[in-house]
């Protein structure tokens, strides 16, 4: 049904669609960005203190 | 000094952050496909049910507002609960959870206040009062952002904790205060009818729906949360890695 604060409404959830868009998209790029930085230090052969500890033990 | 060392890591192994990626792995596929499930379920109930007699459609606005309100306050109990870790138990992921929680608290408080607005403007005829819930609410806002820019504003991540987590805990009176402001002061909110004493004064109709999105927006914050807990985790180690191999390409020069 149709009345005249069906724009309200809509205004609504379209807000609500786009925000929460944004704030998922944005976590989702961030964690692309970390994965991508993680595997370049990673194949530069840098490793975190307590893995290159683990390593001189092995 | 070598015991000290190892009883330090065996206390750190509680709160291990790297057992906690490995449950954030395995939990994430399934909070985001029940967040997802929830959500769809709760958007077609939302549109199956029927318009209030006094309302019309804008009710159905209800059905995203009281969730992000809900949240809205969820979010900064939770940053307080971190906060108290970050002071007294120095967890070391009190300040990852806190930090990563603000942004997403911030969004969901935003979108009360806009979907607040909309929903006033058609039935109270004015996009927004400065009454008591509406101010205290605005003040959350401004309190996540304050949070944020805080946090962000100083590079020592130990130092950075410790205020924000002061701060947060500071603010924490503010949540009582949202939460009683229509009891307590003359308001145009109308007060509380889900949780309240005497049990909720909404149609199971409505309160059906209302009670699965809270649900679907409640796992999607928590995916959300995990998710940006993850980055933060990443993130830190990637600055500590960084710091380690310049370190070794100085050494590499001198020598």
């Amino acid at each position: 049904m149709m009345d005249s604060h069906t724009a309200f409404v809509a205004a609504s959830y379209a807000a609500a669609a786009l925000a929460l868009a944004g704030l998922v998209g944005w976590i989702v790029l961030d964690q692309r960005i970390q994965k991508r930085a993680m595997r370049d230090l990673e194949s530069r052969g840098v490793r975190r203190r307590s893995e290159s500890k683990a390593d001189k033990k092995s | 000094m070598n015991s000290a060392a190892s009883r330090s890591g065996r206390w750190v192994d509680i709160a291990n952050p790297t057992r906690f990626l490995d449950l954030a792995g395995r939990l994430l596929p399934w909070l985001a496909g029940l967040s997802t499930l929830a959500l769809v379920a709760g958007l077609w109930m939302s549109f199956q049910a029927p318009d209030d007699y006094q309302q019309g459609s804008t009710v159905k606005i209800m059905f995203i507002h009281v969730p992000f309100a809900w949240l809205s306050m969820m979010c900064y109990t939770i940053m307080t609960l971190a906060a108290l870790g970050t002071l007294v138990w120095r967890h070391p992921l009190a300040d990852v959870s806190a930090k990563a929680a603000a942004p997403i608290g911030a969004v969901f408080t935003a979108l009360a206040l806009i979907t607040g607005s909309l929903w006033g403007k058609p039935m109270w005829g004015t996009w927004w009062v400065w009454d008591a819930r509406l101010t205290s609410v605005f003040v959350l806002f401004l309190m996540y952002l304050g949070i944020i820019a805080l946090n962000r504003a100083m590079d020592d991540a130990a130092k950075a904790a410790r205020a924000t987590a002061i701060i947060t805990l500071v603010g924490f009176i503010n949540i009582p205060i949202i939460k009683f402001s229509v009891d307590w002061w003359n308001t145009l909110h109308q007060p509380a009818s889900v949780l309240r004493a005497g049990g909720s004064t909404i149609d199971g109709s409505m309160l059906r729906p209302l009670l699965v999105m809270a649900l679907g927006f409640t796992l999607l914050f928590f995916t959300l949360h995990v998710m940006a807990m993850r980055n933060e985790i990443w993130r830190r180690r990637i600055t500590a890695m960084r710091r380690i191999a310049a370190r070794g390409a100085e050494r590499g020069r001198a020598e």
